[in-house]
């Protein structure tokens, strides 16, 4: 066996800095690769569904379409409003992606796997120290995961503020304090319905919460917790700004909402944060409340490799059923969007949460 | 050895954000800028707590940033509220303007 | 590794901090604040209570700090006057007299004590809550709800306008 140059003299800890580094490389693209076919999938999916095409002209089937986009962005001129606030305006996106992609360093992309113990033909440069190494796509386990997760998606609101407020404008303003609103407000359902899951797993850690729910699809918490799984579906819709709760995004609504005065690459880094935080809040779905990567079928392994499958599907159907909803519901209007939030998604995961702890300590849940 | 790692620093630094934060509530002349530096100064005490209750090997002290956290909440929501009740009566946030029983 | 780690979120906390207290409009200080507080977060991982540090994020600069922002924008506030206040610039040099003789003397004390050896350290959450819900500590948990819900009844009646 070889060696390898150097390598092998590595210690742990720079083994582990090398590992995490290779992780965000791997990660961070295929976020954004996903996002650009997103952009696709969801004009076809729409376009289905209101019994129209949608782009089929640019490449293969329209595949083409979201690079056409972006190069379209790219060129575009980018303006500033004159009495903009010049360095909150160009700070407010990157604070808007920076956080929708930190909220992913603690979440599993899949499931753990050894690497391979031999690279065959390129055997010469595979390092001793990742020969059958335990490996998985999470980026940094922490104690307090889900935690972090609320933490980062609690820092999301300031993008959304400061870009309304850095514009100057009246609309851009009383949009970006509805569209915060809208988010802060639902972001406590979002909290109180994974305390259930919590109490059950008995770990913050989405890594043990996922194992909890091994076995069949009995266990999952999709349906040992229903109503959680619910009210977060729906905050995670609210959180994201997806409709039926896009009133920020809405054509007929305050122009453009919080962003209306963006434009060019800076429009397109906003939309990547919309998009990948919808992509976070769908992997979280799967790794808490649809068992992860297990089949669920008792019978049908799911380790290694073959955990992808059924993640990536369980993630595919929750990004579709996003997409589904926007194709099929009207808008909440601001009031009936605040009255529902405040009054019946928290209500009722309070609720929850006094029943599950009820079952927790009375019934052993 | 002795201490635990950064504790000393710690416990500096919250003595420097204590400070100043002191020195913006007496020197600030917006309200709302007088209650966040009293908010720094919160953050200065909770500094200190965890950094003792690391040295101490307790929980305790974590606790009470716990609780402290909560009151600073609650504190920080009526403030705002009684700002924005004196901003209707006034339409001016200045500290010195709101000096109606005096003398 | 750590201790640079330290030192930068600690510089970056006293960057925050004097920022907060120097800026003229206060939605820049709100903006100084949230990055203190970010940073104090990191100092509280530092110092071994992930707990703390998220709820820290979560807490005060994800609600509190959010609600400082919602009160400054609805009151359009404007940038501060540079005129001193009642008593001009002698009373705010008899206060920057005062704070600096009282972080001297804390300093000075703070700087030459050195604390005992620590036993070992368990933060974590679950340790927390069995602490939380300890009957030490239980009677000012529930006493805590009784404050939120005052805050809150207390808030919404002194913001209502009336109608």
């Amino acid at each position: 066996m070889n060696p390898g140059p150097t390598l092998s003299a590595l210690s742990p800890a720079a083994q582990e800095l090398i590992l995490a580094a290779v992780k965000v490389a791997l990660i961070i693209p295929a976020l954004q690769g996903v996002f650009s076919l997103m952009t696709w999938i969801e004009r076809r999916v729409l376009a289905f569904m209101q019994f129209r095409l949608g782009p089929n002209r640019t490449g293969p089937f329209g595949l083409l379409q979201p690079i056409a986009d972006g190069i379209k962005l790219f060129f575009k001129e980018e303006l500033m409003p004159a009495a903009a606030n010049k360095w909150a305006f160009l700070a407010a996106p990157v604070l808007a992606v920076t956080t929708s992609f930190l909220a992913v360093a603690v979440l599993p992309f899949g499931p753990p796997f050894k690497l391979p113990q031999t690279l065959w033909v390129l055997d010469r440069f595979w390092p001793d120290w990742l020969r059958g190494r335990d490996f998985q796509f999470q980026i940094a386990t922490i104690d307090v995961g889900l935690l972090f997760i609320f933490a980062i998606t609690a820092l999301g609101v300031y993008g959304v503020v400061l870009a309304g407020w850095a514009a100057n404008n009246k609309f851009s303003m009383l949009g970006a304090l509805r569209s915060s609103a809208q988010m802060f407000s639902y972001e406590i359902a979002l909290g109180l319905s994974f305390v259930g899951v919590i109490m059950i797993s008995g770990s913050f850690q989405i890594g043990d919460i996922v194992a909890a729910q091994a076995g069949g699809f009995w266990n999952w918490y999709c349906i040992k917790q229903f109503p959680a799984f619910i009210v977060y579906f729906i905050a995670a819709a609210a959180e994201v700004a997806r409709t039926p709760f896009d009133l920020p995004e809405g054509e007929t609504e305050l122009v453009a909402g919080f962003h209306t005065e963006y434009s060019s690459m800076r429009f397109a880094l906003i939309q990547m944060a919309e998009y990948i935080n919808m992509i976070t809040v769908s992997v979280l779905a799967t790794n808490l409340f649809l068992g992860g990567w297990h089949s669920g079928i008792p019978g049908v392994p799911s380790e290694g490799l073959l955990g992808f499958v059924f993640w990536g599907g369980k993630v595919a159907f929750l990004l579709f059923v996003f997409i589904w909803l926007r194709g099929t519901l009207p808008r909440f209007r601001y009031d009936q969007l605040m009255h529902f939030g405040w009054k019946t998604l928290i209500p009722v995961a309070a609720v929850w949460i006094m029943i599950t702890a009820t079952g927790v300590t009375l019934w052993g849940w | 050895m002795g201490e635990p790692a950064f504790v000393h620093q710690a416990v500096l630094l919250s003595l420097v954000l204590f400070a100043i934060g002191a020195l913006g509530v007496f020197l600030r002349r917006n309200v709302i800028t007088v209650l966040m530096c009293i908010e720094l100064m919160l953050n200065g005490a909770n500094l200190a707590f965890v950094a003792f209750s690391r040295a101490a090997g307790t929980l305790d002290g974590q606790v009470l940033v716990f609780f402290v956290m909560v009151v600073a909440a609650a504190e920080a929501s009526v403030g705002l509220a009684i700002v924005i009740a004196l901003h209707r009566h006034k339409d001016t946030l200045d500290v010195d303007a709101f000096n109606v029983m005096k003398g | 590794m750590d201790q640079a780690l330290f030192y930068a979120a600690a510089a970056l906390a006293v960057v925050g901090a004097l920022v907060v207290i120097g800026q003229k409009n206060p939605i820049y200080s709100a903006f100084a604040l949230i990055v203190t507080l970010c940073s104090l977060s990191v100092i509280f991982g530092l110092l071994g209570s992930p707990f703390i540090a998220a709820l820290q994020v979560i807490v005060y600069a994800g609600a509190i700090m959010v609600l400082f922002l919602f009160v400054l924008m609805l009151l359009n506030v404007k940038r501060e006057e540079d005129v001193p206040g009642h008593g001009g610039r002698a009373m705010a040099g008899v206060a920057v007299v005062l704070v600096a003789l009282l972080a001297g003397q804390a300093g000075y004390v703070l700087w030459n004590t050195t604390l005992a050896p620590a036993p070992a350290f368990d933060a974590s959450t679950r340790r927390m809550s069995e602490i939380l819900f300890s009957p030490h500590f239980l009677y000012v948990f529930e006493a805590t709800s009784i404050l939120i819900l005052a805050a809150l009844v207390g808030a919404v009646a002194l913001a209502k306008k009336d109608a």
